[in-house]
């Protein structure tokens, strides 16, 4: 399919063109940073789509969603618009969503308890799909997984060190979303820290420091540290673009660039 | 797939033509919403029809002002005008006393010295023309029906008393809560009322909790207690006909618990008070002597959509029509003498223009 350059895509390295898409993105992990004033959950939206879309190279890749935020209907309406029919997934077992918005952990026990059976499920799902399959474990989002483990953000770290090795194991690729904000007053810096340390890509959605407008609906910040691209170049890169979220996608284009 | 993805991704916006609900005070709103009206006609026009049902809805209080007790108020009585069940929870020993202030929607007679008002400022002076333009469209279109989506309240007459009397209102003294459980229990009860719509609904229920975090509370130093409460509430909301009003005192939070809040909140408002000799704002804004505070909109709750609403302004002042009525209006900069007044040039479609003015209006 004839897509037209998209700078997310090329910024997160999924753009490389089907001759070098062997396995691109295999074991890499995603960070998504937003605020109260912009969502970014667009992102989410945009990489759910390239991994189920039934023309993305790779078209046997497995979604792995741990939903804490909003309900499957609310994704499902959302990317329908944007071409992509989650329930037909799901079907598929393509998608395998988690419903979390009621998991609750009281107490210690029950933290414990309930994050180790989620990562026990993603485990379980992870190794049925493992064989020659690309793999995305997305949570949305770690703000709210930490007030399900009732705040105790050793756990939430244990639970995401634990997927993390997921990534090396079978090659899986994880993104997680993160409320930044809530970290930036007090000396709770040791979530966000560690989730940027073992990001490869970070992408943050801010608002524009000239306040809203209707055509310009934030701006984007993605680091991508990448490593090395085989040719011992290195690829680490910050690129800085605007963006607009439209019903069935998101315009991306760099400052000043549009008239 | 592929005729699925041409069939789909052609998004309509037919809602303007979507019929309206059969059950009285809701209305039909974009991608499968339905609106239920807050109770003051300006603020639901301002946010696109009124609140979603099963969103959150946060007020940040100004903990100076009791500003935030009008929008609950009116968010209240007109679920009851409407027969809706409310819940209402409060830090105080006997909430139903509150009950008693709530306003009543106020008699035609008014409205229409309301729409002749209205026409009378038809004739003002045209740099603030954008307050008045489609207003009171909302007003005649529902006049017809028996009942109104949304009322207007007078906020000097008591509600009917057979209004409240009945067992339509439920109350919970905050007081009376050692621990959140026993009060999510009553929430989650009073929500098995309205399990959620799948084409027809039957009714729409309303939960109003006035200043949950009040330190007065014995949980109030229980901060993760507090959060989880909010994220359970959202989400037993979030699968049910109700809408959740929440308000609660930012400063008295640390600052992280506070973000927490607003990231969980669907819809979120605050109220600040104005001070009564600003001498500064005074000279910046019209109408400044009117004005009791200002309204600021954060987050527009977005269902079953990615894209943000923006809007045209984010900050508005609340004002008493005649000392009754509650009006939204969206600040105006007052003429600068000698400078050609433009207060709305804002816009812009270049991002890169970096003149940018101290007050965001």
């Amino acid at each position: 399919m004839d897509r037209p350059a998209n700078l997310l895509d090329e910024a997160l390295g999924l753009d490389d063109g089907e001759a070098n898409s062997l396995q691109p993105r295999v074991g890499r992990s995603v960070l998504v940073e937003d605020c109260v004033e912009t969502s970014g959950a667009f992102v989410l939206h945009h990489l759910i789509k390239r991994f189920l879309s039934p023309n993305h190279s790779s078209s046997d890749s497995v979604v792995i969603f741990v939903a804490f935020s909003q309900p499957f209907s609310h994704y499902d309406r959302i990317l329908r618009k944007m071409g992509c029919n989650l329930v037909v997934q799901r079907e598929n077992k393509r998608l395998i969503f988690f419903d979390m918005l009621m998991l609750d952990c009281p107490d210690v026990d029950g933290v414990e308890g309930g994050l180790i059976a989620l990562y026990g499920n993603i485990h379980k799902a992870v190794e049925i799909n493992s064989l020659n399959k690309n793999i995305t474990i997305i949570i949305d989002d770690i703000s709210l997984l930490e007030v399900a483990a009732n705040g105790s953000t050793k756990d939430v770290l244990n639970f995401l060190h634990y997927c993390h090795t997921l990534t090396t194991q079978f090659g899986c690729t994880i993104i997680t979303v993160l409320h930044e904000d809530i970290y930036s007053s007090e000396d709770g810096f040791t979530l966000p820290l560690q989730m940027e340390y073992l990001a490869d890509i970070t992408i943050k959605a801010e608002p524009l420091i000239t306040g809203l407008a209707a055509d310009i609906h934030g701006q984007l910040t993605v680091l991508n540290k990448g490593g090395s691209d085989g040719l011992g170049r290195l690829k680490g890169k910050i690129r800085n673009f605007h963006y607009r979220v439209k019903e069935n996608s998101v315009d991306y284009f760099y400052p000043g660039s549009r008239s | 797939m592929a005729t699925g993805k041409v069939r789909t991704s052609s998004f309509s916006r037919n809602f303007s033509a979507a019929p309206t609900s059969s059950v009285p005070g809701l209305k039909y709103g974009p991608n499968g919403t339905i609106f239920l009206s807050s109770g003051i006609p300006d603020l639901d026009k301002i946010l696109g029809g009124g609140f979603h049902l099963g969103s959150l809805v946060m007020i940040m209080e100004d903990t100076e002002a009791p500003h935030h007790m009008l929008l609950l108020r009116t968010f209240m009585s007109q679920g009851l005008v409407h027969n809706q069940p409310v819940l209402y929870a409060s830090p105080v020993k006997n909430p139903r006393a509150f009950l008693g202030t709530l306003p009543t929607t106020l008699v035609s007679k008014d409205e229409k010295s309301r729409n002749t008002d209205a026409e009378q400022k038809d004739l003002r002076i045209a740099w603030q023309y954008k307050k008045y333009l489609g207003e009171n469209k909302q007003h005649s279109e529902e006049r017809d029906g028996k009942i109104e989506y949304c009322n207007d309240f007078d906020l000097k007459k008591p509600i009917e008393k057979h209004l409240i009397m009945g067992n339509r209102v439920e109350c919970v003294s905050l007081l009376d809560c050692s621990n959140l459980v026993g009060f999510r229990d009553s929430c989650s009860k009073f929500l098995s009322q309205f399990p959620r719509y799948d084409g027809n609904i039957s009714s729409a229920g309303r939960i109003a909790i006035q200043s949950f975090c009040a330190p007065q509370c014995n949980y109030y130093d229980k901060e993760w207690d507090m959060l989880s409460f909010i994220r359970s509430l959202k989400s037993m909301v979030r699968a049910s006909n109700t809408v959740a009003f929440l308000t609660f005192p930012p400063s008295l939070l640390s600052p992280s618990v506070s973000k927490r809040l607003q990231h969980l909140a669907d819809t979120l408002l605050s109220v600040k008070a104005i001070p009564d000799e600003d001498k500064e704002l005074a000279t910046l804004l019209t109408g400044y002597q009117d004005m009791v505070g200002l309204l600021s909109i954060h987050k527009v709750s977005r269902f079953n959509t990615q894209v943000p609403v923006i809007l045209d302004a984010t900050t508005y002042s609340i004002k008493l029509q005649k000392r009754r009525s509650l009006v939204l209006e969206c600040l105006n900069q007052a003429p600068v003498d000698g400078s050609s007044g433009s207060s709305y040039g804002t816009s812009g479609g270049c991002s890169t223009t970096s003149k940018t003015s101290a007050l965001d209006f």
